[in-house]
């Protein structure tokens, strides 16, 4: 127990010696902005490795260069007034042709000058068009595909997660209450379930509730033909959505729930909550006060943990459930070899990333007293 | 030493702790077993061998143990090779006759996949001839087929279509089962017996004959959409999702472990570069990376390895490592390695390090399954090693041929059981340590 009594951190205030203390605003604004200088540099550092390794020295523009050649071969072939050319002055025009267009797409560079290029085309999520490819409206702009696809990922993520963060409080600050009842024990010992990957719930779920009870689908994210209406609409996404949530939730929140019941148990015991506690308060303003309040910048840093762990899991899970969301694209677009598309994809995920980090990096900052926001350390 | 069976007498004490480690135990006898019975050059050939291999499964057949729970009985796979039985041969004038009897027992409430007799027959010129026959439990005789052999002939059985008119129109396998008086559905059960009528042309002329029954029930795991056993996938599965899980979950841990104490005490730059690092880690997305490397560089299962751990020197548990290591800095004890003059190192080997490995090894330990898990979530996106069978890859071919939407859970719940117990056993044991080697936890 000396360790906890050397912990009174929370209540003294750190003014560290020597340096003005100022404006409590303008040190949230400088820390938010240097994150947000700082994030950005991250991610231009993770996209510009993310070319680097999406190239794979130089193979994707093998395939780019075969590519033109053949097409431009197949138009010399198809062009009349090529017929009465000599063969030679056939193959030189081809030639200036292919020439022509790698030096368009940027082949003639070498690659350091060109992954920059490529680099400020990808944060700019520009990156022109694909090969093969198209999105459901029928565009072939990898943007067009990216902004198509994003909504049906954020959806099913943003739910998952904010139901996975509430009820995993909720029943965490319950549990801790009841320390060494029969729901304790039992969500101990089903916290190793966390283990496994969302998709693989996903699986268990679609043979139970799909293959064998028939009462929720298999995949997809609206009936076919989708629903006219939008009440029905609304309907059947949500029958949709059923399966992949449960799932999501189903790998993450026994886990949750345990680790976030052993803070809150820590917390509690120490010496404020049995001073609080004599003082008669009741449960709800102890949890909510005195126990839940403390804890919470420890539970946010672990979630922060979960949610990019569950990003990352996205590309299979929403190819298990065909989920027609960004994660299930880039799983096609390794099928069809469609660079653009992996690179974009991959900058999408990264932005995602970084926006979460961002967002619990300041919900940190604000619910920890002891992060000295601002003041330069 | 002490304080090492004080730990195992901690552990001892929580019953799934035992349930894991004795799981792990197991797992770990079925990979030597495994290695040792199946050589790797012998499973690589049950597993990509080609037909020549799997002739004798029936296609997505479910394990035969699934009959223990049915009252209805699905028949089993059985094989009646000529060799194994008395030959009746009879020298004639010009050749020689000769009789196989192949009995068998038929007490099975369905009917087979499909019935066949497989020939390989040794003459010079003039093909041996066969009339095949089937004497029922009921005494009916069914002439099955008279033709001649070539040096190697297959019969199946429902492919003929004068068995099928003579059995008024029933397909053969299930025909020849079936009683013509009565409208029953179910096959008659007893001794059935199958003769072989050869007449050979030539004095030396022999043939050899081979009857498969394909039933509904082959092996201990059933077979899949290519007749493979799924035996030996997932046997040689619990190797391979060990060895990854385990050099994965080694590989990260110890190095993250390494850095984040060398951040935090040299503090400074090279503490800033490192959490820079972790963080331009961490909006790495390391799924899309590993996709795309298995994509266009290699699937082998050894060079995913390499990219996961060189991924994962930076993880996200640098964060919690740094954290522990920042409270344990400033512990007194430290302060006081430092007033007695302990240099840089040693202070980061002997004092910092060592404190942190009641964390590690739960750490470790828990992260295993998560690798395991990896390899097959690679396997299910299509980026399986290319060679060995694996439980990953196991789920993807069953999803990939519908084995949802046919009924066949078998093909999917199997692996899936494995790896869900492979993950349980880890956790488990992992949950026991995280109590026992936390000081902090252990009040509470």
């Amino acid at each position: 127990m000396a360790e906890l009594t050397l912990q009174p951190e929370a209540a003294v205030p750190e003014v560290q010696p020597g340096k003005k203390v100022t404006n409590p605003v303008s040190r949230v604004m400088r820390y938010v902005l240097v994150r947000i200088l700082t994030l950005f540099a991250t991610v231009i550092v993770g996209v510009y490795l993310t070319i680097l390794i999406a190239n794979m020295g130089g193979y994707v523009d093998e395939i780019q260069r075969a590519q033109i050649r053949e097409e431009a071969q197949q138009q010399a072939l198809n062009n009349p007034s090529f017929k009465s050319l000599s063969q030679e002055e056939k193959v030189k025009r081809i030639e200036a042709t292919v020439a022509l267009r790698e030096k368009r797409v940027g082949l003639d560079q070498p690659f350091a000058i060109r992954s920059f290029r490529f680099l400020k085309n990808a944060l700019t999520l520009n990156l022109g068009w694909t090969q093969n490819m198209t999105s459901d409206s029928g565009s072939k702009q990898v943007r067009n595909i990216m902004l198509e696809r994003l909504p049906a990922t954020l959806l099913l993520f943003a739910t998952s997660n904010i139901l996975l963060f509430f009820s995993s409080i909720y029943v965490a600050l319950a549990l801790s209450r009841r320390y060494g009842g029969w729901m304790d024990k039992m969500i101990v010992s089903l916290a190793p379930t966390g283990s496994a990957p969302g998709w693989f719930y996903g699986i268990f779920l679609i043979v139970l509730f799909a293959a064998v009870l028939r009462i929720l689908p298999y995949g997809g994210m609206v009936s076919a033909p989708p629903p006219e209406n939008s009440f029905d609409y609304f309907v059947s996404l949500l029958q949709h959505m059923v399966l992949p949530v449960v799932a999501i939730t189903l790998s993450t929140i026994f886990l949750n729930i345990y680790n976030w019941r052993t803070f809150f148990l820590i917390y509690s015991s120490e010496d404020y909550v049995d001073m609080a506690k004599a003082k008669g308060l009741n449960d709800r303003v102890l949890e909510r006060r005195y126990i839940l309040r403390p804890t919470l910048p420890n539970i946010i840093s672990t979630f922060a943990l979960t949610l990019i762990s569950l990003w990352q899991g996205a590309p299979i899970l929403e190819s298990v459930f065909n989920w027609p969301g960004l994660g299930g694209t880039i799983v096609q677009a390794i099928g069809l070899y469609e660079t653009p598309v992996i690179v974009g994809t991959t900058v999408v995920f990264a932005y995602l990333l970084a926006l979460t980090v961002f967002l619990l990096d300041f919900v940190y900052a604000l619910v920890d007293p002891r992060v000295k926001v601002g003041s330069g350390s | 030493m002490a304080r090492f069976s004080r730990s195992l007498r901690d552990i001892s004490q929580y019953p799934s702790a035992i349930g894991g480690a004795l799981i792990i135990l197991f797992l770990l006898g079925v990979s030597l077993y495994t290695i040792i019975t199946i050589p790797y050059a012998e499973a690589i050939l049950l597993w990509r061998g080609g037909q020549d291999v799997w002739y004798q499964n029936p296609t997505t057949a479910q394990p035969t143990w699934v009959n223990a729970f049915r009252k209805e009985k699905l028949p089993e796979t059985f094989i009646i090779n000529s060799d194994d039985l008395q030959k009746n041969i009879r020298e004639i004038e010009g050749g020689r006759e000769i009789n196989i009897t192949m009995p068998f027992d038929y007490s099975f409430d369905s009917f087979p996949q499909e019935l066949t007799l497989y020939f390989t027959a040794e003459f010079l010129e003039k093909q041996p001839y066969v009339s095949v026959t089937l004497q029922t439990p009921d005494d009916r005789t069914i002439r099955i087929a008279d033709f001649a052999v070539d040096h190697t002939q297959t019969f199946i059985f429902s492919q003929d279509t004068r068995l099928t008119r003579r059995l008024n129109g029933l397909i053969p396998r299930e025909g020849i089962f079936l009683n013509p008086e009565s409208d029953s559905k179910t096959p008659i059960k007893g001794q059935y017996i199958l003769n072989l009528k050869v007449l050979t042309f030539e004095p030396n002329a022999n043939v050899q004959a081979e009857f498969v029954m394909y039933g509904q029930v082959a092996g201990w795991a059933g077979t899949d959409h290519q007749r493979r056993d799924l035996g030996v996938a997932l046997l040689w599965g619990t190797p391979i999702a060990l060895s990854f899980g385990l050099l994965a979950a080694l590989g990260t841990t110890v190095t993250t472990m390494v850095i984040a104490a060398i951040g935090v005490w040299y503090a400074g730059w090279l503490d800033s570069l490192i959490q820079r690092v972790t963080e331009v880690n961490l909006v790495l997305p390391f799924l899309s990376i590993l996709i795309m490397v298995g994509a266009f560089y290699s699937r082998s299962i050894w060079v995913i390895l390499g990219v996961t751990i060189l991924l994962g020197i930076f993880g996200g548990s640098i964060i919690t490592y740094r954290s522990v290591f920042l409270q344990v800095k400033e512990s007194p004890y430290i302060e006081a390695a430092r007033a007695y003059g302990a240099g840089n190192m040693r202070i980061i080997l002997v004092y910092l390090i060592p404190r942190i490995i009641p964390l590690l090894i739960p750490q470790l330990v828990t992260l295993i399954p998560t690798y395991v898990f990896l390899e097959a979530s690679l396997a299910v996106l299509g980026l399986g090693d290319p060679v060995l069978p694996t439980w990953g890859k196991v789920i993807t071919d069953a999803i990939s041929n519908g084995a949802l939407y046919q009924g066949h859970y078998y093909w999917i719940l199997e692996p899936a059981f494995l790896l869900m117990l492979t993950g349980l056993a880890f956790a488990m044991l992992g949950f026991v340590l995280d109590r026992i080697f936390n000081p902090r936890l252990r009040g509470v």
